[in-house]
């Protein structure tokens, strides 16, 4: 991932945001991270963005880290919506959640999630998945949207 | 849950196989992990004849792919798959030499999970297959079920 790709996470808990976002850092990535409280959030930035001219628009790397019981819009409609989308379909999602049932699970990767990872309960457990996730995210490359 | 992960490696270079085998055994020691030599051999596997697939549902694979291949190369092999109503939830990585950002668009258009190049440098190349193999075997990975008949 490009130094300057952004790391969008939409988390509700602003408990597990903190978490995330420190122990990304501690991993080494120093990229920008957007937080996004709810589904709806999530949604109205990526499509208001893609919704602009192409003259207007940068060349911008993004991935989504994305939990699926978020408020108003779940993370199931977030990952869908995205999927549909001819440019947006190019961001990485890694679907990060408590939720370990099959049905989810499945659901997720049929919609073409590109990960499906379930939080640790234990707080020291889900640091160190976070510092994995982040040293991964330092070894690939990801298409910018135009 | 305890997984029953399956590597597939579609990749023509017996050195950069060894390397890649070697560093993720490091991290991911559960795992069982198969070579395909080029992107024909990768195929047959998957869809071993043309009624239905050949992958275990007992088992959760995760394929490798390298696009320069000889027969069939790996933006094929990934079309085939993704074009399939049950291999298509297989996750991909591509893990390739190639850089230019046309072909890492395209991968991401066809529906490859994540892409991966090649550090020259063998020192990198290690170390950026043990991040890929931690990054695997993480205990909350959960990988899609392949089903045979349509359930």
């Amino acid at each position: 991932m490009r130094k300057d790709g952004i790391i969008l996470i939409a988390e509700d808990n602003e408990g597990h945001f903190e978490l995330i976002r420190k122990n990304l850092l501690r991993a080494g990535i120093c990229n920008e991270m957007l937080h996004f409280a709810d589904g709806q959030e999530t949604l109205d930035f990526l499509f208001k963005m893609s919704k602009k001219p192409e003259q207007e628009r940068n060349n911008q790397e993004y991935i989504l880290l994305l939990d699926i019981r978020i408020p108003k819009v779940g993370g199931f409609k977030v990952l869908e919506k995205i999927k549909q989308d001819t440019e947006l379909k190019k961001i990485p999602v890694i679907i990060l959640t408590v939720v370990d049932a099959p049905h989810a699970i499945e659901r997720c990767h049929n919609l073409g999630c590109s990960t499906y990872i379930v939080k640790p309960t234990k707080y020291e457990d889900f640091e160190e998945t976070v510092q994995k996730i982040g040293r991964f995210l330092s070894v690939i490359e990801i298409a910018s949207l135009k | 849950m305890k997984q029953n992960m399956v590597i597939l490696i579609a990749e023509d270079d017996a050195g950069h196989f060894q390397l890649i085998k070697k560093n993720l055994w490091l991290t991911c020691v559960d795992s069982d992990i198969l070579q395909f030599r080029d992107g024909q051999e990768a195929l047959d596997f998957l869809f071993k004849n043309d009624t239905d697939i050949h992958l275990e549902e007992k088992k959760q694979y995760i394929l490798l792919l390298d696009i320069r291949m000889p027969k069939v190369d790996g933006l094929e092999v990934l079309r085939r798959m993704k074009a399939d109503e049950k291999l298509r939830k297989v996750p991909v990585i591509m893990l390739t030499t190639t850089s230019e950002a046309g072909v890492i668009k395209q991968c991401y258009e066809l529906g490859c999970s994540y892409y991966m190049v090649k550090p020259v440098d063998y020192r990198h190349f290690m170390e950026a297959v043990q991040n890929l193999g931690e990054f695997l075997s993480l205990r909350g990975m959960r990988l899609p079920l392949i089903k045979k008949c349509c359930a």
